[in-house]
């Protein structure tokens, strides 16, 4: 195997996570990317959303929005967004939602609205989209950001979406639907919720990174799992298939498209 | 009726009105965005779930005071400069926002859509967005107790879409994604829907017509009206030019200029992509 980027180790441990015949509310970038690596590789049926309303995409490429014209053909259906929300999401109809997020707490809550205050921000982000009710409904949740001390912080600056707000129970008691963030997967391996204090933990790593490079990483004090894994590398027959993905994304978006005179 | 972009422009956009361009990704009206900044129209409401280039376009030249919004990025590319302008810097002028979630932006049109006063939806729980927002409150179900999630009814006075066809009457059907096109056209008092092609018989298919003839005020011909968003069937998202405009917009002098050039130096949406075809040349 030759050797690989973190971003493509993130996107196969991601993958991994995908099973059987699970349905899938897919967010753009990583998400997508492992997404559809899953599809490819181990679980041809994963049923894959995009809010948009495209049910069931194969793409052969990965979109570079959420409503690319080729997710919409290689659909099973496509429906109007409204349906995706209340007919799909908040109906229960999702199994595992993935969330990215420009910063994380130590119990994954995400923020995606602005850095610094709401009414004068230092930068202000896009907004929440889809995530608030991702992170409510979906039955799992699985986040995929890059660690450092300005994205895995202290006290966000906004909570966007709900994780397990402050702990020991307190989502389940505000009565949110869904389950939560299952697994935080990040450059340097994965986190997951402690089961009673539901505080992320370092549970997994990749095999070229340390405990100390997660510790560095992580604006917090990083809990360590008294069990850590080892992530597996990617196997040749991973990492090819996304290579191949990626070069035919490149291509396709490379491809000059005629202005429509 | 059909009508000429400009004079259904002239006519239905007003100073200070509320305004939704819809469409997700797909169908983006920009030929009409491009001709209310032409027009020079001020103070608009401008809502959209997902802004996109054409507000981004709309806010940098001074045409909005408000934006009901629920995610206002580059899709796949970054951050909207000129929105980002505005809410840090309230250039060219200050914008009062109105954030939501996509699923409370959906609730809201499908509300307004159904002349109802506001919708409910099952959201926004744990999150700060309330907090920020007062149009985001609870109501309580009459027959379970159970709190929701309230938000009011959007009801824009215009509503713009790009379609890729009408027939004479107006009927008007689209294919691909829909977003939150036709709950934002049956919410709206005015609709306007611009049009790659106006047909004799629409294609015999039973679900093709979205909108009939009754909900729509006018129909403007507008080939190519949703570039450089896409129409399904007629031509691709250009995937480039969201990711050059990132460098146009990023400073205030690159995106006037652009601007200048572009868009207020065309006459028309032909004229305009007749300039881009022509730097590309």
């Amino acid at each position: 195997m030759s050797a690989c980027t973190r971003d493509e180790w993130m996107t196969i441990a991601a993958a991994r996570l995908l099973q059987g015949r699970c349905v899938c509310f897919v967010g753009i970038g990583l998400p997508s990317a492992a997404c559809n690596l899953a599809r490819l590789t181990h679980a041809p049926e994963i049923v894959l959303i995009y809010e948009s309303g495209t049910i069931g995409t194969r793409s052969d490429v990965l979109p570079l929005s959420i409503g690319d014209g080729e997710l919409a053909e290689t659909a099973a259906c496509v429906v109007p967004l409204p349906e995706i929300f209340s007919y799909y999401l908040q109906a229960g109809r999702v199994d595992i939602g993935f969330l990215g997020a420009a910063q994380i707490d130590r119990h994954g809550n995400l923020n995606s609205t602005v850095i610094g205050p709401y009414d004068a921000p230092d930068t202000r982000l896009p907004g929440a989209g889809g995530a608030p009710e991702i992170a409510l409904h979906a039955r799992q949740v699985f986040v995929m950001l890059k660690a450092s001390k300005r994205s895995f912080v202290e006290r966000l600056d906004f909570r966007t979406s709900a994780g397990y707000l402050d702990g020991q129970g307190a989502r389940a008691r505000s009565g949110a639907p869904g389950g939560g963030p299952r697994a935080v997967i990040t450059d340097f391996g994965m986190l997951t919720p402690h089961p009673q204090s539901e505080e992320l933990q370092l549970t997994a790593l990749f095999a070229d990174a340390s405990i100390d490079e997660a510790r560095a990483a992580v604006g917090w004090p990083l809990l360590i799992a008294d069990r850590l894994d080892a992530i597996a590398a990617p196997s040749a027959h991973e990492l090819d298939t996304l290579r191949a993905l990626d070069a035919r994304t490149r291509e396709a978006h490379a491809h000059p498209v005629r202005i429509p005179l | 009726m059909i009508l000429p972009l400009a004079d259904a422009i002239e006519r239905f956009v007003a100073d200070g009105a509320s305004v939704a361009l819809e469409g997700f990704t797909h169908l983006i009206p920009f030929a009409a965005g491009h001709e209310i900044i032409r027009q020079r129209r001020r103070e608009l409401h401008l809502i959209r779930m997902t802004p996109d280039l054409i507000y981004d376009q709309m806010i940098g030249m001074g045409c909005a005071r408000k934006l009901t919004f629920s995610w206002g990025g580059n899709p796949g590319v970054g951050s909207l400069h000129r929105l980002r302008d505005a809410v840090e810097h309230q250039w060219p002028r200050p914008l009062e926002l109105d954030e939501h979630s996509h699923a409370g932006m959906a609730a809201a049109f499908c509300a307004g859509a159904a002349r109802l006063p506001f919708g409910v939806l099952r959201g926004y729980r744990g999150t700060d967005l309330p907090a920020h927002n007062a149009n985001i409150r609870e109501v309580q179900c009459p027959f379970t107790g159970e709190m929701l999630a309230a938000v009011p009814a959007l009801n824009p006075d215009v509503t713009i879409l790009h379609a890729q066809r009408a027939d004479r009457a107006g009927n008007i059907a689209i294919e691909g994604i829909l977003g939150a096109a036709r709950e934002a056209a049956l919410a709206a008092k005015t609709l306007i829907v611009t049009v790659e092609e106006i047909v004799d018989a629409l294609p015999p298919a039973m679900n093709a017509i979205v909108l009939p003839h009754w909900i729509v005020s006018a129909v403007v011909p507008c080939r190519g009206g949703a570039y450089p968003s896409y129409a399904q069937g007629h031509y691709a998202r250009d995937n480039a030019f969201y990711r050059h405009w990132d460098a146009i917009a990023r400073e205030r002098a690159s995106f006037l200029a652009w601007m200048d050039e572009h868009v207020l130096g065309a006459a028309d949406h032909q004229a305009f992509l007749a300039g881009l075809q022509q730097a590309a040349a």
